[in-house]
C-alpha cells in the first residue's frame, strides 16, 4: 500500500470540499482498501465521509429512501424495506458475504469496482487502471465477462447485484457536490467503457451520493431476484435478473427486468418489457419475450454460455415473480 | 487395560484454536525481526535481463532488495526426500537469469514494515526477454516417467494383464470415454510462512511444515551446512491438504534473507503467491475403455492417464495403480505418462492420484452400468475380487461389500429409480450416485519416545504434525490405552525437527507409522519400569520378580493374576534408576507383510444432487461415506475428517480449478473470490460411516488411514449423480453450470 493523506469530514461540505479537490471517499472500505492494499487504487488523499449523517432509512407512501451510508446488512434487515419493497432485501443479501454486507454502504456498493481479474493485476494490460495500455480479456481468459455494452476497449461486467434491482425498480439517487444538489435515475450512473473505460460514472469531481429513492410502484411487491453462480454465496453473477410484475387478472400490466453479470453496466430489458406487457403472466409468455434479451448479446471466447443462461434466468426470474401472492 | 482407543475425545487442542491460543508459524515473530516479499516473475518463460534495484533500495523502510545479483551461492546439495519428485532437480532460488514459470521468484524485498516491504516489491523493476510458455496439457508431449525408463525401474508406467485390448473387441458392452480434470490448489486457510533466524551457522526456522524432518534436512542440503544447525518448528498447521509436504522456495528464501540482513526475517505468502510454486493437483487427462459380458462380468478395463509436471522435475501420482485391484477382470492394461509444462512442479493433494484415478474409473463403471441396465452397486458386486488380481496376493482386509450394503441403507439408495430425470423434488431435477473409494495403507519407520515424569504424568514426542485430523489427540489415545493410564496424564509434542524422526505427515500414515513407533515407546517403557518393578520392589512386594512375571492392569504394575500387590508409575520412579524413566519405540514394517499382501482402505461413497432445470445451478444436497480403514482410534475426529474429505471432494466435482492464461501461465484465479470451494451454503447434511473390520495384518495397530480415502470418489459420485438427474455424462471437472447449459 502507498502511503496516503487520511481526513475524516464532519460536514457535508467538508467532505465535497475534500473530494473536489482530489480526495477519494472512504466508506465501508470495502472495494477501495482491498484495491489499494494491492495498489491497483493509489489515492494520495482519503476523505472518510463515515460519521455524516447519511445512515438513515426513511419508509413513505411513495417511496424507500435510503441514506448512502446506510449498511447492506441494515437495508436488507429493516422490516420497511422488506414489507414495501422485498426485492431489495432479497438481492442484498445475494450479495458478498455476511462480513462484507456488515460494513459496505449503499452508496459504496453501486461504485465497486469490476472483478475481471486483469483489472486487479498489476503487470496485466488493463485500459481501466491504466488508460490506453489495452485489455488483457479480450484475448484472454473472459469467462466471466460481458455480452452485453462491451467495447474493444473493455469488456467487464459491472458487479453491483443492488445496481441491478435498483435499476429494475426505477430508482433514483440524490446527488450533492460543489455546484448543487441534483437527482438523476441510478440507471444513468453508469456509463458504458466504449473508448473510455476508466470512466464508469456520471458523477462529477467532487460529487457525493447522499441518498437513494425507491419508489413504491404497484409492481415492487411482486418482486425477485434470482443470482446465478457455481456456488451459493461470496460469488459474483454469472447472470442475475431482477424481475418486478404487475399483474391484474393475469394480465401483465407493468413489467420492469434488468440483469446483471451480462452487461458492462447493470441492464435494462426494455424490449422483454415490452414483449411482456397485455400478456398473460405465464411462463409461455415470459418465455417468448425472454428470447428477445440475447438479441444485441456479443459473446467472447469464453462467455458463450452466458448468452444460453441469460433468457434461462430472466424466464425463472419472472416465474418466480409471478408466483409472489 | 483401559479402552483410550474408540474412544470419540473432543480435540485436545480446541480449546487452543478456538480462542486464539495456538501460535502458528507467521505468529513466532523474533526481536528485532525484518519482513520479506517476495517479487515474482511476471513472464512465464524466459530470462531477467535486469534488475533496477537502487531506486527501491533508497524507499523508506527497506533494508535489502536481494536476487541473483548479490544472493548468496546456495550449495544445493542432493537431498531428495521421500516426498521429492523421483526425478529432476528442485527449483533454485535466486541462483540465475532463467525464468521457468509465471510467478517464479526473482527477488526478495527486505523492509522493516510489512507495507513497506509489499510498497517496494510493488515499485521493483525488472526487465525480462520472453518467450512463449506451452502451459496447454492438451498440446504437451507425453513422456515415460524417467524412473520407469531406467533399467530396473522401482516405478512402472505399463501394466498389464492378459489382454485389454483383444478383449474390448470381443466384449459384448463397451464404454470408452475420456477424462479431463482441472488443475487444482490446495488453498487451506493458512498461508505458507516462514520466520528465520540464524545464530552463527546454525539456523531456526519456525515454518509451516507437514514434515518437520524433512525441512530440516532441505534446508541443511541447500545451504551446505550440517542437519544438526537447523532447528525446526511448526506446532500448529492452519490447513495444509499436502502443500506443505515438500519445503518450497519460500523457506530457502526466508533462511536466505536472515542471513543476508543477519537478522531474523519473517516471508508469508500472499494468496496469490500461493498459486505459483506450492504446489497443485496436476491436470490430468485420462481415457478409460470397460468391456463386459452382457451379464456385467468385466472382461477388458484400459486405463491411460497422463498427468502435468514441470520441466525441471517429474512429479508422479498414482493416477492408474487402482485400476489393476479394484475389480475383478482378467484383462487390464494401465499406462502413466506425464506432460511437462512450462509451469511449476504439481504436488500431492489430498488423496492425491487415486482421487483423479478413481474419479474416471467409477464414472465408467457408472456409464457402463448404464448401458447393461444394471444397477451400478449390483455391477460393482458382480465384479468383487477375492485377491488383488494385479499382485496375485491376497488383500489383508477389504470391507467393500459391506461398504455397500451400509452406504446403500444409509443413505436410501433402493429409493432410487435409475432412469435419468426420473426423480423431482417439485421443479428440482434430482440425482443418486455412487462410487467406489480406495487409497493404500502407507507406512514408513517412524520413532517415539516417552518419557514417565516423577508425578505420574507422560510426555510423548514425534517429530510428527496436526495438520487438522486431531495427532495431538489421537496419540494421546494411543499412549494412554498402552499405559493403561487415563488420557489427561499424557502429553504429546510433536512439531519440532529435534523430536524423534516421523515420516511426512501425508498419506494416511500417521497413525499407522507414528502410532505404531508410539505404542513401541510404551512397551519399552513398561518393559524398563518392570526391572526396575522387580529390582526394587520395596513395600509393594514386586522385589525379586522376573519381569515376565508382571503385567499392567489399569495403570499399575501387578504380578501376574494378582490385584493385592501393585506399583504405581510413581512409586516406580521412587525405586531409582533413571529419572525421568525413558521408553524409546521405532515401528518398521516387515518387508515380507508387504510383499504377501495387498494392503489398502475401500469405501462406498454416495451423493445426492438437486439440479435447477432452467439455470442448471447444480446443489449437493447429502454426501454419504461409507468406509472399511480397520480401527478407528477416535470415531468424532475421524468422523470429522471424513465430512472435511468430502467437501474437498464436493470442491473437485463442481467448483475447483486453477485456470491459466495460456498467454503467459499466469493463475489467473488466484484468489478466494474467484477459486472457488464451497461454502457452508453449499456443504450439504454429510455423514461418514465406519464398517467393523479389523486388519491385523498392515500394523500392530490395525489401523489402516483415513485422511486421504475421505476425498476419494466423491467427485465420481457427484457426477454420476448429476448423470442421473439430468442424463448428461460431463468429462470434465469440475462440472459447472455452463457445462450444462
Amino acid at each position: 500500500m502507498r502511503p496516503f493523506e487520511f481526513q475524516r469530514a464532519a460536514s457535508e461540505s467538508e467532505a465535497i470540499a475534500a473530494a473536489a479537490a482530489g480526495a477519494r471517499y472512504l466508506a465501508g472500505g470495502t472495494t477501495l482498501v482491498d484495491l489499494m492494499r494491492e495498489e491497483v487504487e493509489t489515492p494520495e488523499k482519503i476523505v472518510d465521509i463515515n460519521r455524516l449523517p447519511l445512515n438513515y432509512i426513511r419508509a413513505t407512501d411513495e417511496a424507500i429512501v435510503i441514506g448512502a451510508l446506510a449498511r447492506m446488512s441494515e437495508v436488507a434487515a429493516n422490516q420497511d424495506v422488506r414489507r414495501l419493497q422485498p426485492l431489495i432485501p432479497e438481492t442484498l443479501t445475494e450479495g458478498a458475504s455476511p462480513q462484507l454486507r456488515n460494513v459496505a454502504s449503499i452508496g459504496g456498493n453501486l461504485l465497486q469496482r469490476v472483478r475481471c481479474p486483469y483489472f486487479r493485476m498489476l503487470d496485466a494490460a488493463c485500459n481501466k487502471r491504466v488508460p490506453g495500455s489495452g485489455c488483457s480479456a479480450i484475448d484472454g481468459l473472459n469467462a466471466g465477462h460481458a455480452i452485453l455494452g462491451s467495447s474493444e476497449h473493455c469488456v467487464a461486467t459491472h458487479p453491483s447485484d443492488l445496481a441491478v434491482s435498483l435499476v429494475a425498480l426505477g430508482a433514483t439517487l440524490s446527488l450533492k457536490g460543489p455546484r448543487g444538489e441534483r437527482t438523476i435515475p441510478v440507471e444513468e450512473l453508469f456509463r458504458l467503457p466504449e473508448s473510455t473505460p476508466h470512466l464508469e460514472h456520471t458523477l462529477e469531481p467532487g460529487e457525493l451520493i447522499v441518498e437513494v429513492h425507491v419508489p413504491n410502484g404497484p409492481y415492487a411487491r411482486k418482486a425477485r431476484y434470482l443470482k446465478v453462480r457455481d456456488r451459493s454465496s461470496y460469488e459474483f453473477a454469472l447472470v442475475s435478473a431482477a424481475a418486478a410484475l404487475h399483474v391484474e387478472n393475469g394480465i401483465i400490466k407493468e413489467v420492469r427486468i434488468a440483469a446483471g453479470g451480462v452487461g458492462t453496466r447493470p441492464w435494462r430489458m426494455n424490449a422483454v418489457e415490452q414483449a411482456l406487457v397485455g400478456k398473460p403472466a405465464a411462463r409461455a409468455s415470459y418465455e417468448i419475450a425472454a428470447a428477445v434479451s440475447t438479441e444485441e448479446t456479443r459473446p467472447l471466447s469464453h462467455n458463450g454460455f452466458k448468452v444460453k443462461l441469460l433468457p434461462a434466468t430472466i424466464v425463472r426470474a419472472l416465474e418466480m415473480a409471478g408466483d409472489v401472492a | 487395560m483401559t479402552t483410550a482407543i474408540g474412544k470419540s475425545l473432543s480435540r485436545i487442542d480446541g480449546r487452543l484454536k478456538v480462542t486464539g491460543q495456538a501460535t502458528y508459524a507467521a505468529e513466532f515473530n523474533q526481536e528485532g525481526q525484518a519482513h520479506a516479499v517476495i517479487v515474482g516473475s511476471t513472464v512465464g518463460l524466459g530470462r531477467i535481463e535486469a534488475i533496477d534495484s537502487a531506486a527501491v533500495e533508497k524507499m523508506p523502510g527497506v533494508v535489502a532488495v536481494i536476487s541473483h545479483l548479490n544472493a548468496q551461492r546456495l550449495a544445493y546439495n542432493e537431498h531428495r526426500g521421500p516426498i521429492d519428485p523421483p526425478a529432476g532437480e528442485r527449483l533454485h532460488v535466486l541462483q540465475g537469469t532463467e525464468i521457468r514459470f509465471f510467478g517464479e521468484p526473482v527477488a526478495i524485498v527486505v523492509a522493516e514494515t510489512l507495507d513497506q516491504a509489499e510498497h517496494a516489491a510493488n515499485a521493483l523493476k525488472v526487465t525480462y526477454s520472453a518467450r512463449q510458455p506451452q502451459v496447454d496439457a492438451h498440446a504437451g508431449e507425453r513422456v515415460i516417467p524417467a524412473v520407469a525408463r531406467r533399467p530396473g525401474a522401482r516405478a512402472e508406467a505399463d501394466v498389464a494383464r492378459g489382454d485389454a485390448d483383444k478383449a474390448l473387441e470381443t466384449a459384448a458392452v463397451k464404454v470408452e470415454a475420456e477424462y479431463v480434470i482441472a488443475r487444482e490448489n490446495h488453498n487451506p486457510m493458512e498461508p505458507h510462512a516462514t520466520i528465520a533466524a540464524w545464530n552463527g551457522d546454525r539456523l531456526t526456522l519456525w515454518s509451516k511444515s507437514q514434515f518437520v524432518a524433512n525441512e530440516q534436512a532441505e534446508i541443511a542440503a541447500i545451504f551446505g551446512i550440517p542437519p544438526e544447525n537447523v532447528q525446526v518448528n511448526c506446532p500448529f498447521i492452519g490447513g495444509a491438504f499436502g502443500t506443505s509436504l515438500r519445503t518450497w522456495p519460500h523457506v530457502t528464501l526466508a533462511a536466505l534473507a536472515a542471513r543476508h540482513v543477519n537478522r531474523p526475517v519473517k516471508l508469508v505468502l500472499t494468496r496469490k503467491q500461493m498459486f505459483f510454486a506450492t504446489g497443485h493437483r496436476p491436470y490430468t487427462l485420462q481415457r478409460i475403455a470397460l468391456g463386459a459380458q452382457p451379464d456385467g462380468k468385466l472382461i477388458s478395463i484400459a486405463h491411460e492417464g497422463a498427468g502435468e509436471t514441470s520441466r525441471y522435475e517429474e512429479f508422479m501420482e498414482a493416477l492408474t495403480s487402482v485400476t489393476s485391484f479394484m475389480y475383478s477382470c482378467p484383462n487390464v492394461r494401465t499406462s502413466y505418462r506425464l506432460i511437462p509444462l512450462d509451469a511449476s512442479t504439481p504436488t500431492y493433494m489430498r488423496g492425491p492420484g487415486e482421487a483423479s484415478g478413481i474419479h474416471a474409473l467409477e464414472c465408467a463403471v457408472d456409464e457402463l452400468a448404464y448401458k447393461l441396465q444394471m444397477d451400478p452397486i449390483d455391477l460393482r458386486r458382480i465384479n468383487e475380487p477375492q485377491i488383488d488380481e494385479g499382485r496375485q496376493v491376497p488383500f489383508s482386509s477389504r470391507s467393500m461389500l459391506k461398504c455397500y450394503d451400509l452406504g446403500a441403507e444409509r443413505f436410501g439408495w433402493s429409493r432410487r429409480t435409475p432412469e435419468p430425470g426420473s426423480m423431482r423434488d417439485g421443479r428440482l431435477l434430482i440425482g443418486y450416485g455412487m462410487a467406489n473409494a480406495s487409497y493404500p495403507c502407507l507406512f514408513a519407520p517412524a520413532n517415539a519416545r516417552v518419557r514417565l515424569l516423577p508425578d505420574g504424568t507422560v510426555e510423548v514426542e514425534a517429530a510428527a504434525s496436526d495438520m487438522g485430523p486431531g495427532t495431538y489427540t489421537s496419540m494421546s489415545q494411543v499412549a494412554a490405552e498402552y499405559l493403561g493410564i487415563p488420557v489427561e496424564r499424557i502429553r504429546f509434542s510433536l512439531g519440532r525437527s529435534d523430536f524423534p524422526a516421523t515420516p511426512p505427515h501425508g498419506g494416511s500414515m500417521t497413525m499407522a507409522s507414528v502410532g505404531s513407533a508410539i505404542r513401541a515407546a510404551c512397551l519399552d517403557l513398561q518393559a524398563k519400569a518392570a526391572v526396575l518393578a522387580a529390582k526394587g520392589g520395596g513395600n509393594a512386594g514386586l522385589a525379586g520378580q522376573s519381569p515376565e512375571a508382571l503385567e499392567w492392569r489399569d495403570g499399575m504394575l501387578f504380578v501376574k493374576g494378582r490385584s493385592d500387590r501393585g506399583v504405581t508409575y510413581a512409586d516406580l520412579v521412587s525405586y531409582g534408576g533413571e529419572s525421568p524413566l525413558v521408553g524409546e519405540g521405532t515401528a518398521a514394517r516387515d518387508a515380507e507383510t508387504g510383499q504377501k499382501y495387498s494392503m489398502h482402505s475401500f469405501g462406498a461413497v454416495f451423493a445426492e444432487v438437486a439440479i435447477d432445470p432452467d439455470v442448471k445451478t447444480i446443489k449437493v444436497r447429502r454426501a454419504l461415506g461409507a468406509y472399511g480403514v480397520g480401527r478407528v482410534v477416535n470415531p468424532k475426529l475421524a468422523t470429522s475428517q471424513c465430512i472435511g474429505g468430502m467437501i474437498g471432494g464436493i470442491g473437485m466435482a463442481i467448483m475447483e480449478r486453477t485456470v491459466l492464461d495460456r498467454r503467459n501461465g499466469r493463475p489467473i484465479n488466484a484468489h478466494m473470490a474467484d477459486y472457488l470451494v464451497p461454502v457452508n451454503l453449499d456443504t450439504p447434511h454429510i455423514e461418514a460411516h465406519f464398517v467393523d473390520e479389523e486388519d491385523t495384518i498392515v500394523n500392530p495397530l490395525g489401523v489402516k488411514g483415513l485422511g486421504e480415502i475421505a476425498l476419494v470418489g466423491m467427485s465420481a459420485a457427484v457426477s454420476n449423480a448429476i448423470h442421473h438427474a439430468t442424463g448428461r455424462r460431463v468429462h470434465e471437472l469440475p462440472i459447472m453450470i455452463e457445462n450444462l447449459l
